[in-house]
């Protein structure tokens, strides 16, 4: 105990040594929990619509000024024809062309049917998808609209109809940081918990300090804790600064579920990751080495761990790919237990992945580490 | 007789993408208790990876080794708290300072600095001053003091040093060696190794190495007794010029330059007055001519042969 205990205040005091090291630490999360989900953010907003209007009716105008109300679009302006409308897009200062054709309020009124027509720029997938879904409904919305001014209503709808009425669960606003803060969160727990630990103790090999500890008695588990056990507090440490100072204060984020559950995750998960860095410790050299290989699998975590993109909608070799990465099962835990307010019935499976990762990668990294050369 | 150190035929190859390297081939010898026993070699020679292989850090691929009594492999456990050790590199943490790497390394061998105050107090009283100073900002001729006091942190029974002098001024050189001597006196064995051959006439009895055998290990006097020719030195201002006539002149055994003269071995006795003569008739001129001593260095270089 003794040992472990002097271990540690080496650990410590070389931490808080390292100039370089110590701000990263602290700012890094601050930074990231504050840029990161204001910049990553699904809501298309600004989009730049192109008017052809061969009509120029009231109903036209009607329209148009209806698209605008909406608050998501943007008018780029008026042309003459759609060849003009498409050069606006070819320069990029227009994301949609809407085309309105000529009598087109005459065959409304008297044909009851128009057909307009609707550019894409499907350059920027979401972009296009979403501005196109959004014209779609604005034009729905003015089409039963027309109908009622125009259809003598009878008293019961002759066709029936379903009106579709929704209401947002846990995250009644939509608002996409809710979503993005906690994920970010468990990357960055995930990243101080792996780089960390491998540069650490790579870099002991690198000065050859190894050499000098590897002589002495010390017992290989006594040095694997002292190495640990410090990244592991910091860890809890940058996560908790996350979870109550950033995604608290800045972003009003409470955790609905229950803390304990919440931090006997963590606990769990990052001795999981602790052994990650580790292993990558054990094979490499050099600081290098080690920061290449863990900033691969780090990358790797972040793109197929469902931050960004939603798991279920990857194809099943990619969701394969994502099930076998811990950092998944702990972005999904910490949005399902913050947001959601998850009970441990919930989240058992999760659990058990986590153990399993947990002891998988630690017993790894501790049979892969040598004393000797 | 009770060896403080025993090596039978042990062997350590390296294999790489370029080739194989033996870097020790059947290395046998052995250091009584209490002796200061040199390893002299050049850069390459086996000195690290033997030294590795007593400290328990690198497993031999064949052959049988005690420290102490113990055997490097079954009883590693027995030999780590032991021995000390200090790495050719300097080794300690360059963010803590000289008492806490001290007082770190003597936590890891279970013991404290004041419990072994008496024997590390020469050397630590030299550094004392900078105690609180960080390992990295301390000059050379520190960071080996300390080096060497964190080695001996739990009183060694068996010193193991690799290259302690490499890259250090001469003063400093001549004060470590100094400071090994009175290791000795304490009962400690020392094993140091280096490859400054001048430094072989401190040690109790050496071991001349080169691509991982052992040439000669005997006293360095020993040694240099069994020089088997007389050896002359000899110089002149051209001395370029000199050595390549002394090569073609037909009585030269061998001929090389060692410091400011060159040193001669000649194929039969009494050449010396028709060698002067010889190289006046080449226009020489100013020609010295003595016998000498071998050295440790001409032994090893005849044994190269």
């Amino acid at each position: 105990m003794r040992t472990i205990f002097f271990l540690l205040r080496k650990e410590f005091k070389q931490i808080f040594r390292n100039r370089a090291l110590l701000p990263l630490i602290f700012v890094a999360p601050i930074l990231q929990l504050l840029i990161l989900p204001l910049a990553a953010n699904y809501e298309v907003k600004n989009i730049n619509l192109a008017v052809v209007d061969h009509d120029k009716s009231p109903y036209s105008q009607k329209l148009i000024s209806k698209i605008m109300a909406s608050g998501y679009f943007k008018l780029s302006g008026y042309y003459e024809g759609y060849d003009v409308a498409f050069h606006q897009i070819e320069k990029d200062e227009a994301d949609l062309i809407l085309e309105i054709p000529d009598h087109f309020e005459r065959n409304i009124v008297k044909e009851n049917t128009e057909k307009i027509f609707l550019a894409v720029n499907a350059i920027n997938g979401t972009k296009a998808n979403l501005g196109g879904a959004y014209l779609i409904q604005v034009l729905a919305d003015f089409n039963s609209q027309i109908r009622m001014e125009w259809k003598q209503q009878s008293r019961f709808n002759e066709a029936p109809t379903i009106e579709v009425m929704h209401s947002n669960w846990y995250n009644p606003m939509m608002n996409f940081r809710y979503f993005m803060v906690p994920g970010i969160l468990a990357v960055l727990v995930t990243m101080i918990g792996s780089y960390m630990t491998a540069l650490n103790i790579v870099k002991e090999k690198e000065i050859g300090t190894i050499e000098q500890i590897n002589v002495t008695p010390i017992r290989k588990h006594h040095f694997i804790l002292g190495k640990l056990i410090p990244f592991w507090v910091l860890g809890i440490f940058v996560f908790s600064f996350g979870l109550f100072v950033v995604s608290f204060l800045v972003y009003g984020i409470i955790p609905q579920g229950n803390l304990f559950l919440l931090y006997g995750f963590l606990a769990v998960y990052l001795v999981g990751i602790l052994g990650f860095g580790l292993l990558i410790s054990t094979y490499c050299d050099t600081q290098q080495q080690a920061m290449s290989v863990s900033f691969f699998f780090v990358m790797i975590f972040m793109l197929m761990s469902g931050l960004f993109t939603p798991i279920d909608s990857m194809p099943s070799w990619a969701k394969a790919i994502s099930q076998l990465s811990p950092v998944t099962y702990f972005i999904e835990v910490m949005r399902m237990i913050v947001l959601k307010g998850s009970s441990f019935a919930d989240i058992k499976y999760h659990f058990v992945a986590i153990v399993g990762f947990s002891v998988l990668l630690m017993g790894w990294a501790i049979l892969n580490y040598r004393k000797t050369m | 007789m009770n060896y403080a150190v025993e090596v039978e035929n042990i062997r350590k190859t390296y294999t790489s993408e370029i080739g194989t390297t033996h870097a020790l081939q059947d290395i046998s010898f052995a250091v009584n208790s209490g002796e200061l026993f040199g390893l002299i070699g050049p850069d390459g020679a086996g000195k690290t990876s033997l030294f590795r292989i007593l400290t328990t850090v690198l497993l031999a691929d064949g052959g049988k080794a005690t420290v102490n009594g113990f055997d490097v492999v079954n009883k590693y456990r027995e030999i780590r708290s032991c021995v000390g050790y200090m790495p050719g590199k300097f080794s300690l943490y360059q963010d803590l300072t000289v008492e806490e790497n001290l007082n770190f390394f003597a936590t890891l061998f279970g013991t404290t600095l004041e419990a072994n105050y008496e024997l590390v107090k020469d050397i630590y009283i030299q550094i004392e001053p900078f105690k609180k100073r960080r390992a990295g900002k301390l000059s050379g001729g520190m960071k080996q003091k300390l080096a060497l006091c964190c080695a001996l942190i739990h009183k060694p029974a068996v010193l193991f040093l690799d290259e302690p002098t490499t890259g250090v001024d001469p003063v400093s050189r001549k004060e470590f060696w100094e400071m090994l001597k009175r290791l000795k006196q304490q009962g400690i064995t020392i094993l140091v190794s280096t490859p400054y051959m001048d430094e072989a006439t401190l040690c109790d009895r050496i071991a001349l190495i080169q691509h991982g055998t052992i040439l000669s290990i005997d006293t360095p006097q020993k040694i240099i007794a069994s020089f088997p020719h007389p050896l002359y030195a000899i110089k002149s201002p051209e001395i370029y010029r000199l050595l390549k006539d002394i090569h073609a002149y037909e009585n030269t055994l061998s001929c090389y330059a060692f410091g400011e003269y060159l040193h001669l071995i000649f194929k039969e006795e009494n050449h010396n007055d028709e060698l002067l003569h010889f190289l006046t008739n080449k226009n020489h001129e100013q020609v010295v001519l003595k016998p000498i001593e071998a050295s440790i260095e001409d032994c090893f270089i005849e044994l190269l042969k």
